[in-house]
């Protein structure tokens, strides 16, 4: 909207904007003791610039790194802006790492200051204190459990915003003139890579190539200010970033951030945004939950839903999409509308959702159809951190399940001899913090910044389509191509399989690893009266196994059809007896696995499937919430499935 | 072992309990500072819960006395102990199944809700305005105690633990002076455990509040309380800190078990 203005590439100019033309418009709302509360961006501005002056009198210098950790909260949101104004580099944490997660980032970035949500975190950097050098202050949002400590070095958020309103204008001056410094080539922000592959690297992002981005996606879609957000993502996740605070602040819409962590799904349906963002697990876990409960539902009321989802299949695509359908349809449809889709919708708060997005995992065509079908404008963005995200968006009436989308205005894309993503975009990082090495090995000279994904331009669509981490992509002992996320994917599109995990690089065939989704088959449990009394007792049930078998040869037959993926069918598989989970270091926070470290780490269950054992004891070290470790022990039932010929289709399945 | 600084809040003296010929508490006496987390330990049966009943009024013991801030008590029924400032939860958790969290924890306000009938019947008027005061108070701890997310769930499909935490926000919603906690970490895992640990620890410190609790963990009285007292077959072991009570050769003979 604003694009054309060529003065708008700070954030602290972004704000102004946004107070000059949209002052009395709500710039962010967040629900407190039960009551949503709502910040104009007049409020919210003089807040960021309160918080700013304290923050100077903290002594935060320009160009300090300071760490921001916590849920999403206005508050967080006020202190990135509040640091960038003051020439200071926001370094956004995961809440949930561990201490030691937070000890790397916080040494490697030479953190000076840090603003944090609550007592945890305090309590966190407390106990690695001692190997942070130059370490100073930490600034608290919530006081809760706080009394007792020392407050030399802690402050009270309310407190240096106090500091910065009772200024006799020192501050004010100071402030203005390091705002004046500031440019679109100034450090916007520290986002650390999730890290698949070893240490999370820093990227640094300056003001000009987020908020480049950030007005290409803006132009894209067409947001503005009356557009309203949920943020519920990990603000130390750079989707999270990119769409609360870059498009936030490039649209001027509205950021809503729910009251609790585990309140998302109440409070998104109070809020009604029009953007929403979701990772697919998310979307698959909505579905799940809606089948769940239509299975427990009177007989009328799921004869109508079934009776209803079988036109919307049929013809909801093609009605969001404007294409021609016959009126006897139509009719139906806005039936279903009135009494199912309609409630349904308001029930998983998608009624004012303009524009729903997914990334970073595939999506099956079927969920992806689930929601299209209801009305809900699901698209796929394809985009990675040294990017500022947004790469390729798809149009409101391009949208596939295996493509992620055409690139972006200003974005150049080209595909590499091995295979690989390569892109020119306006939202390039500039380095790699300290690591000018890793910083010219994926940045090279002119410009082109390798994805480490490997894809190619779908030529019936015009669109990106993804296959896998280039890095991933391997060879079976026959050459064979050896895509593990293709078939970990077909594997996931199941509801009751959450996890999967494929190896066979280098060898004859593959096998793999599977996390069972307990919701799913913890229900299915429950209607076949099977009791278990834990993950790992319902995981190891023969039954579980015999449903994950039909799975897996389903997926066999599937890759059966594909001449150049025909190779990666699963010979043997077994159950995992707990959850990949990241404070295990297993996956990633967002929920990415770690191939060579789980290979590595479970590197018995491994060899026992590449061996003829049909079961294999195992005992393996976990990690609670609050660092402690423990040991699980387990014997794993090996489950050998069928395999297919090559275009042979169903004459011998099980 | 009475610390000189501190100010006694309740004490129990030399009290008897019996039920018939069963003997359940015999001749115990211990005092609760102001502030302090005292926690009361022993094995099964060992008449932790009986005590917890006498102090809140529910059971009368045949000898003894009990002494609220300088003054003996009178012997009273278990709603005229509430008004004195004394909140309590249960063992066996005694929530109003069918009724919602933020509903269940508004039950730990009736007391305090005192305007005429008729408006109450109503709902109308200073009856509202009193409702919005105390359902922000109430608010306020559910947001402490970190339930908001089933704010409107009906508690009897909540899980275990959840239901215990709802309890505590009932009990704190009276904004007792001193809170008796009957085993409030039974049947849960490390981490509900920690969680729960962490609100005690929480409450005391915010609110002030006293706290009396009964638990069976070692490991987590250690960690929470300020002085112990040691129940076995109705007699007091010993009563002191965490650490002088684990050394005390009693102690261990009645939790490792020795020939009586």
């Amino acid at each position: 909207m604003q694009s054309s203005d060529v003065a708008l590439d700070t954030m602290p100019r972004l704000l102004a904007r946004n107070v000059a033309e949209f002052g009395d418009s709500p710039a962010y709302r967040e629900k407190d003791l039960g009551i949503w509360q709502t910040w104009t961006w007049k409020e919210a501005s003089s807040e960021v610039m309160n918080l700013a002056k304290g923050l100077i009198d903290l002594g935060i210098k320009e160009g300090d790194h300071v760490a921001v950790i916590g849920r999403n909260r206005p508050y967080l949101y006020w202190s990135l802006l509040a640091i960038q104004h003051i020439g200071a580099v926001p370094v956004p944490l995961y809440q949930d790492a561990v201490a030691e997660e937070m000890e790397y980032i916080l040494t490697h970035c030479n953190a000076t200051f840090a603003i944090v949500g609550d007592q945890e975190q305090v309590d966190k950097i407390y106990e690695i204190s001692g190997s942070l050098k130059g370490f100073k202050d930490i600034v608290y949002v919530d006081p809760k459990g706080l009394r007792k400590y020392d407050k030399t070095k802690l402050h009270d958020l309310d407190s240096v915003i106090k500091r910065g309103e009772n200024d006799g204008g020192q501050l004010t001056s100071q402030l203005e003139s390091r705002i004046t410094k500031i440019n679109g080539d100034t450090t916007c922000v520290l986002c650390y890579t999730s890290g698949t592959t070893g240490k999370s690297k820093g990227v640094v992002q300056t003001h000009k190539s987020i908020i480049g981005a950030s007005m290409a996606a803006v132009e894209f879609d067409q947001f503005n200010n009356r557009d309203s957000i949920l943020s519920y993502l990990p603000m130390a996740w750079v989707g999270d970033f990119m769409i609360s605070v870059g498009l936030g602040m490039a649209a001027g819409g509205c950021i809503n951030c729910p009251e609790g962590p585990d309140t998302m799904q109440p409070d998104l349906r109070e809020i009604g945004p029009s953007f929403f963002f979701g990772p697919p697990p998310l979307w698959e876990r909505l579905k799940t939950s809606v089948y769940i409960r239509i299975e427990d539902a009177s007989p009328i009321k799921k004869a109508a839903f079934h009776y209803f989802m079988d036109t919307a299949s049929k013809v909801g695509k093609d009605i969001m999409e404007k294409k021609p359908v016959r009126i006897w349809d139509r009719l139906k449809y806005s039936l279903g509308n009135l009494i199912i889709f309609g409630p349904l919708k308001n029930m998983l708060g998608m009624s004012n959702v303009r524009i729903a997005y997914t990334a970073g995992e595939a999506i099956s065509s079927e969920l992806f159809d689930f929601y299209r079908s209801l009305g809900i404008n699901l698209k796929q963005l394809y985009g990675q951190t040294e990017a500022s995200v947004f790469l390729t968006m798809q149009g409101n009436d391009e949208v596939y399940s295996d493509t992620v989308g055409k690139p972006l205005k200003g974005v150049e894309l080209k595909i590499a001899d091995s295979g690989e993503v390569l892109y020119k975009a306006p939202g390039t990082f500039k380095e790699y913090y300290k690591n000018p090495k890793a910083t010219t090995e994926t940045k090279d000279k002119d410009g082109w910044v390798a994805t480490g994904d490997a894809g190619y331009m779908d030529d019936e669509t015009g669109q990106l389509r993804i296959i896998d981490r280039a890095k991933d992509v391997g060879k079976l002992k026959s050459g064979a191509l050896f895509a593990p996320k293709y078939v970990e994917n077909k594997l996931k599109f199941f509801p009751n399989i959450l996890e999967a995990v494929l190896f066979g690089d280098g060898k004859e065939n593959c096998v793999a690893f599977l996390n069972i989704d307990l919701t799913a088959v913890g229900n299915w449990a429950e209607r076949n009266n099977i009791s278990y009394a834990s993950y790992q007792e319902l995981a190891a049930n023969g039954e579980v196994g015999k449903i994950l078998k039909e799975h897996v040869e389903a997926v066999n037959m599937d890759l059966a059809k594909d001449s150049m993926m025909s190779g990666c069918q699963i010979r043997r598989f077994l159950v995992l007896h707990k959850e990949l989970d990241p404070d295990d270091g297993e996956i990633t926070r967002t929920r990415k696995v770690k191939r060579s470290f789980v290979a590595e780490k479970y590197s018995d269950l491994v060899s026992a499937l590449y061996s003829d054992k049909t079961s294999i004891a195992t005992k393996t070290e976990v990690t609670y919430e609050d660092g402690r470790k423990g040991y699980l022990e387990a014997t794993l039932g090996i489950v050998d499935a069928t395999l297919y010929e090559l275009q042979q289709q169903s004459e011998n399945a099980a | 072992m009475v610390n000189e600084q501190k100010k006694v809040m309740m004490e129990v003296k030399n009290i008897n309990l019996r039920f018939g010929g069963v003997i359940a508490i015999q001749d115990v006496s211990f005092d609760i500072q102001e502030g302090e987390i005292r926690a009361i330990i022993g094995p099964n049966g060992a008449g932790k819960s009986s005590m917890l009943n006498v102090i809140n009024g529910f059971y009368h013991p045949q000898e003894g006395e009990i002494w609220f801030r300088g003054e003996k008590r009178p012997s009273m029924e278990p709603y005229e102990v509430a008004k004195t400032g004394i909140a309590r939860t249960f063992q066996n958790i005694a929530l109003f199944k069918g009724m919602t969290t933020i509903e269940n924890v508004m039950t730990g306000r009736q007391l305090q809700m005192n305007k005429n009938f008729f408006w109450q019947l109503f709902r109308y008027g200073p009856a509202i305005e009193e409702e919005v005061e105390h359902r922000r108070r109430c608010e306020e701890i559910i947001d402490f105690l970190e339930i908001n997310h089933i704010r409107k769930s009906p508690v009897g499909s909540l899980p275990y633990g959840l239901q215990k935490r709802v309890e505590l926000a009932r009990a704190l919603a009276m904004e007792p002076e001193l809170l008796l906690l009957d085993e409030p970490m039974a049947g849960m895992n490390v981490e509900e455990k920690q969680d729960m640990s962490r609100f005690i620890i929480d409450v005391n410190e915010e609110f002030g509040t006293t706290i009396a609790l009964i638990e069976h963990d070692m490991a987590v009285v250690m960690d929470l309380a300020d002085r112990v007292v040691v129940l076995d077959y109705g007699k007091m072991l010993a009563d002191g800190t965490p650490k002088e009570v684990q050394s005390n050769q009693a102690v261990i003979d009645a939790y490792l078990g020795v020939a009586h």
